[in-house]
């Protein structure tokens, strides 16, 4: 008798779950989605989810974000703060730093809400440059995902932006400072700086419409730019299916890893409470921005150790990198070349990253489609470019601390920025060649493994006396992540079909000469049945 | 009484004339001045606590003989190495030695504070003897370094005076050649006064009708309030501002998130 009310109450358990999905299905024709993106397959590596960072920390921020505006105030009107910060009481402020101090202290969660956005914001754009390293040492640009670099590429100049627009709210004096340095670099564009500046902030800095203005694009303009991106971003990943590393069985054609449904949306959903959780943690237990201590905007004050955000480091570095006195007065303009050179400088930086896609794959002539990643010592070229752009943007980043490192290291400023001055030109070339030689040497040792084994640190003496160390060889699948991979031979300079050399020509063989001269073939099988029969 | 008003007259009439009026003008414009100089100094003398006996100036002296002499000179008055003393007063010495940075371990590009060589009565004999070689800014009293004052007019003062080397939550900061402006965390009011009064080092100095003593305890209080109260927010890291917490993101941030990735594509066993 149980056992029938059992059966029949999972068999209505299951009409009931299978009339439900019915009745969803009828009216959204949902199982043909459900069918096409269940079963979408997912490879499984850590390296995979860097991207899952940014999406995650953005998601925190929209919630958080969202809190935030029902409180604060985009108003520089002037009021006099009340709250219960007791060494602001009584001073002179905008109403919007005068709503981020409520925040902090008379709202409840306020405080712990805006550092969970402001840590959450530093961690979006750190894991977009995670995952770009990720993209770029793997070749997970290559055809056909090009289009897809520029659009992460898109992404991360978005979230800079949305940083910087954000840091610039709360009106204290780091924001302040740092919405001056903008002004000057704003105001050093020959002929037209100064008609933007003041169109930007409204009349002379810092006026007050800036607020107003920057709040407008952190919450409207630039959200709704980073979600379309986004979408077009993922839309891509699904389109082109996930790229994959070398391993048996893994192909150009197919991808091996978990569907969505079950594990993988298991998975993803679990790791973005794991974010969430980490950025929560982090924000209750460390302070970020205490602009209770900075204080109101103020344009004289400038505190020691004011730099920008992280992600705006590299710039800020720049600036401070940059010779003085680099300026001239010419038909009657002031040319402050001390602007204009570093904004050249990281303007060229940036549009390089954004094109590098394009650039290898003009270079190589390569215009087949890649689904298989690889292994950065296998693109020893690349590998070394990379690391020498590492290289600028990292002693860049370092210049904008230069005060920091001089007090904690006990070094001088000027020797630090001297240092560091060397380090931005001589760095990335030295970074190129010692990055480029060890991925060659790697090359070689997995040619070595591969061919020959790896040493067991066995010694077996020889009947005729001789001592030798055995050799064990890899299986067939370790073998095969070390040998499948290909190179590319610099290209011959041929004639077009007129009969002539071009320039552009040249400059393509050129630099597949430079790119590709120093390389490793691939072992070949004769190689590896011949390195068998050698032990 | 008619004739007696008119002699009286004539007689104030020969007194301006008299060939010494001018000097004796001369004499009081002098004076006034000097006495109304003297008066708003008098802002910071009303601030001194020293009571010094002839017996402390002794007792200086021979310790400043064996201590300072080789660099400041026999007299106090300067040598290549290092300045005169006469007229620095006792808050600079009470200061300088009160903090370990005189007698200096090295010469570098400034003196850097240590544990202090000497002990409080010893610091107060020598700030006695180089108060007595000529007037300067002396110790201050208690009621101006005490931290009673108004926290957010100090913490205004701070950042307006003293944070653009200090740092404003006076974590300190790098200047030019090696030399730095010190961390705050920690120094007492009394040395904080001085500081401001005498300019040590590099630093400028802050009189009293630039901050006035009630500013200056204003600043002391502000000072001690951050130290007293920590940070709402949480951990400090530093005080350093953004690069602290960009470091911090990358590698315990970052670093314990990609960890955790590590964890959740890792194959069961």
């Amino acid at each position: 008798m149980t056992a029938t009310t059992a059966a029949e109450t999972t068999a209505k358990k299951r009409s009931f779950t299978a009339a439900a999905s019915n009745y969803i299905d009828e009216r959204t024709s949902i199982s043909g989605v459900v069918k096409e993106f269940g079963r979408k397959i997912f490879p499984d590596h850590w390296s995979f989810l860097l991207g899952e960072i940014a999406l995650y920390s953005f998601i925190v921020i929209l919630i958080t974000g969202t809190f935030l505006t029902f409180f604060f105030q985009a108003s520089q009107a002037e009021v006099i703060y009340h709250g219960s910060w007791v060494p602001l009481k009584g001073i002179q402020m905008s109403a919007a730093m005068n709503s981020t101090l409520n925040i902090s202290f008379d709202i409840r969660g306020g405080l712990l809400v805006r550092q969970i956005h402001h840590w959450a914001a530093l961690l979006f754009v750190a894991s977009i440059g995670l995952h770009m390293l990720r993209i770029f040492f793997t070749g997970a640009f290559r055809k056909p995902r090009e289009l897809n670099w520029v659009i992460g590429f898109t992404l991360f100049v978005l979230a800079m932006a949305e940083g910087f627009t954000g840091y610039s709210l709360p009106d204290d004096l780091l924001s302040g400072n740092g919405l001056r340095i903008i002004d000057g670099l704003i105001k050093g564009i020959p002929v037209v700086g100064t008609w933007i500046s003041f169109l930007l902030f409204g009349g002379e800095f810092p006026g007050t419409a800036i607020v107003g203005r920057l709040y407008t694009l952190h919450i409207l303009l630039l959200p709704a730019l980073v979600v379309a991106f986004i979408a077009l971003h993922l839309v891509f990943v699904v389109v082109h299916k996930h790229t994959q590393y070398a391993g048996p069985g893994r192909t150009q054609q197919n991808v091996s890893g978990f569907p969505i449904l079950p594990v993988y949306a298991a998975k993803a959903g679990g790791f973005f409470f794991i974010v969430f959780g980490v950025v929560a943690l982090m924000a209750s237990l460390f302070t970020i921005n205490p602009i209770w201590l900075y204080g109101p905007y103020d344009p004289s004050p400038v505190s020691a150790g004011t730099q920008p955000d992280w992600y705006i480091g590299f710039a800020d570095g720049m600036l401070r990198l940059i010779p003085p006195h680099w300026e001239f007065v010419w038909l009657d303009r002031t040319w402050s070349w001390n602007i204009i050179v570093p904004v050249l400088i990281l303007v060229v930086f940036l549009v390089v990253v954004a094109i590098y896609p394009f650039v290898e794959a003009w270079v190589t002539g390569d215009k087949r489609e890649h689904h298989i990643l690889d292994r950065p010592r296998n693109q020893a070229t690349r590998t070394a470019i990379g690391a020498a752009g590492v290289t600028f943007y990292g002693t860049m980043w370092a210049a904008a601390s230069s005060d920091l490192i001089a007090t904690h290291f006990k070094l001088t400023m000027e020797g630090v920025i001297h240092t560091l001055q060397f380090t931005l030109i001589l760095g990335p070339i030295v970074a190129y060649f010692i990055t480029k030689r060890i991925c060659i040497a790697l090359q070689k040792k997995d040619r070595s493994v591969a061919l020959h084994g790896y040493e067991s640190g066995r010694i077996v003496k020889l009947p005729g006396g001789e001592f030798i160390e055995v050799h064990e060889q890899l299986d067939e699948y370790e073998r095969w992540r070390l040998v499948s991979y290909d190179t590319y031979q610099p290209l011959m300079l041929r004639p077009n079909s007129r009969g002539k050399i071009t320039f552009v020509n040249r400059l393509r063989a050129g630099m597949s000469r430079w790119l590709f001269e120093d390389r490793l073939e691939p072992i070949t099988k004769g190689e590896i049945e011949s390195g068998h029969g050698h032990h | 009484m008619r004739e007696t008003k008119q002699k009286n007259a004539r007689k104030r009439k020969a007194g301006r004339r008299h060939p010494l009026a001018t000097v004796a003008l001369i004499v009081i414009g002098l004076g006034l001045t000097g006495g109304a100089y003297a008066t708003f100094n008098a802002t910071g003398s009303s601030a001194d606590a020293t009571t010094s006996s002839a017996s402390d100036v002794t007792a200086g002296k021979q310790l400043f003989q064996a201590n300072c002499a080789s660099c400041h000179g026999i007299e106090a008055q300067g040598t290549d190495a290092a300045p005169s003393l006469i007229g620095v007063g006792a808050a600079a010495v009470d200061f300088q030695v009160g903090t370990g940075r005189m007698p200096m371990a090295m010469s570098g590009p400034q003196a850097e504070q240590k544990p202090a060589q000497f002990s409080q009565k010893e610091t107060d004999q020598l700030a006695a003897y180089v108060a007595s070689l000529g007037p300067g800014p002396s110790i201050p009293l208690r009621d101006v370094t005490d931290g009673n004052g108004d926290a957010a007019k100090g913490a205004e003062l701070f950042r307006v005076n003293c944070a653009m080397c200090h740092n404003v939550a006076g974590a300190g900061g790098a200047l030019t050649e090696g030399k730095y402006a010190p961390p705050l965390t920690g120094v007492t009011g009394k040395h904080i006064y001085e500081a401001m009064v005498t300019g040590p080092q590099n630093m400028p100095v802050f009189n009293d009708r630039n901050i006035t003593p009630e500013g200056k305890r204003d600043i002391i209080t502000y000072l001690q309030f951050i130290q007293a109260n920590p940070s709402p927010g949480g951990f400090e890291l530093g005080s350093l501002g953004p690069v602290a917490e960009g470091l911090f993101i990358w590698i315990f941030g970052l670093g314990s998130i990609v960890a955790l990735t590590v964890w959740i594509t890792a194959k069961s066993n």
